[in-house]
């Protein structure tokens, strides 16, 4: 890795990076590298430090990047660089919120798929009101809406439907009906942006309940059927169309 | 030319316990040749497709999970070892797996009077008295893999790397391009 193939990395913020490229950071930076797999590096970091995404790892003098695609800077704290790349397939992450469908119960213990490599595991105790006496109804092929309270590579993924207060703050069992499709993790990001405007377009739309799991997993539920099928096909063309084509797709739907 | 490979990536998706390694991810390739069942050559190649995909492949961070290639060929008009290469990378590229360096693969062939072709055609194979096919990696044109059909001296072996190593940096430029356009939809 010698240091005339890096480039500095404010150099090539906002455009698409190869696996292999080195990234050359300043030298005031004091480096710190939190490698996040697949997240989006939301936490804040302290004065000077230098948050280090997914996407990159430290190697040596600089930032090596291991996935394609854009790359992000936030200035906000000591600064953070990934890279934002398109992927369909979920990696585990301690505190996402994911959906999950039951495939087994253990004695004390579900399995839950959550699309990862192996299936992650959710004791009956971890549900808000839930007692020996008092056990949750959960059936298998139910879906639940949790987030992660284990994971990382060396060991299989833990799930809780309680945050850390004992509340259940809309995580647990998700009701009949609705529908549960799949889409990119790329999506997921856009939709889960604040004030985005897919899902605001839609709310005008028709009103219907929605639940979306960060391993790329989506439950709809409308009134009917039809409604339902329809806000399904939208978002999953979303991913496709530039903002025109939604709103032309839009106005003709609410048009009829 | 005319030779294509359709490249499809699974993983790191759940291993077979007697398959899973503790450390690192296991790496699996699949050859599947147009016509027929596969057989010992495609043993063969799938087995330096695995060595070169696990150098470039960050194993360590899934642990004990599968990660299987399939590779279909479609049409075959000559260097489809280096095309299976090329399709190898691409998928693992696509996938977004961690990967410390991108690779390519480049087919030389030695004609009888001493001249080097790039990317020969399956015409230009045969004749050829020895035929070269280099994977190399995109961190400063290192080697990967070298494989070699047919008898060559030394010299000419070095001379053809050197060409394959000008050739490579035309195809990571196509890479690279490629994903732009992807990124820019």
């Amino acid at each position: 890795m010698a240091a005339e193939r890096g480039t500095p990395a404010e150099a090539l913020v906002g455009q698409v990076v190869l696996p292999g490229d080195l990234l050359l950071l300043p030298a005031h930076y004091d480096e710190d590298a939190e490698g996040e797999r697949l997240r989006l590096s939301g936490g804040a970091a302290p004065q000077g430090r230098l948050l280090c995404g997914p996407g990159l790892r430290r190697s040596g003098a600089g930032l090596l990047v291991t996935t394609c695609g854009l790359l992000r800077h936030r200035p906000g704290g000591g600064g953070a660089y990934w890279v934002d790349s398109q992927q369909k397939r979920y990696v585990p992450v301690k505190g996402d919120h994911v959906i999950g469908i039951v495939t087994a119960k253990a004695g004390d213990v579900f399995r839950l798929d959550v699309g990862g490599s192996e299936p992650a595991s959710l004791s009956y105790l971890a549900f808000e009101g839930a007692t020996k006496r008092n056990r949750p109804n959960v059936q298998v092929g139910d879906l639940i809406y949790g987030q992660f309270v284990v994971a990382n590579k060396d060991m299989e993924p833990e799930m809780v439907c309680i945050d850390s207060s004992g509340k259940s703050s809309g995580m647990g069992i998700i009701g009949q009906d609705g529908f549960l499709f799949k889409v990119s993790l790329g999506l997921i990001r856009k939709l889960l942006a604040p004030k985005c405007e897919i899902i605001q377009e839609l709310s005008q739309l028709y009103p219907f309940e929605l639940v979306i799991g960060m391993n790329g997993r989506i439950w709809v539920k409308a009134k009917t059927v039809q409604q339902t099928l329809i806000i399904v096909n939208i978002l999953e063309a979303c991913e496709y169309m530039t903002a025109e084509q939604r709103k032309q797709a839009l106005a003709k739907l609410s048009g009829n | 030319g005319d030779t294509s490979v359709l490249a499809g990536l699974y993983g790191p998706a759940e291993a077979k316990v007697s398959k899973e390694l503790p450390d690192r991810a296991a790496l699996e390739v699949l050859l599947r040749p147009k016509v027929g069942l596969p057989g010992v050559l495609e043993r063969s190649r799938e087995q330096l497709l695995r060595q070169t995909c696990e150098a470039v492949v960050l194993g360590v961070l899934h642990p004990r999970t599968a990660i299987s290639l399939v590779l279909q060929v479609l049409s075959d008009a000559g260097s489809l070892l280096s095309c299976c290469l090329n399709a190898a990378c691409m998928a693992l590229l696509d996938a977004g797996l961690p990967l410390s360096a991108l690779f390519c693969g480049v087919t030389c062939a030695l004609q009888p009077d001493g001249t080097i072709l790039l990317d020969p055609t399956a015409r230009q194979e045969q004749e050829a008295r020895a035929i070269l096919t280099f994977a190399i990696a995109s961190s400063e044109r290192k080697v990967l893999t070298a494989t070699t059909k047919g008898s060559c001296s030394v010299e000419e072996m070095q001379q053809c790397l050197a060409a394959a190593q000008r050739a490579a940096t035309t195809i990571f430029q196509f890479y690279r391009d490629s994903v732009r356009r992807r990124y820019s939809k």
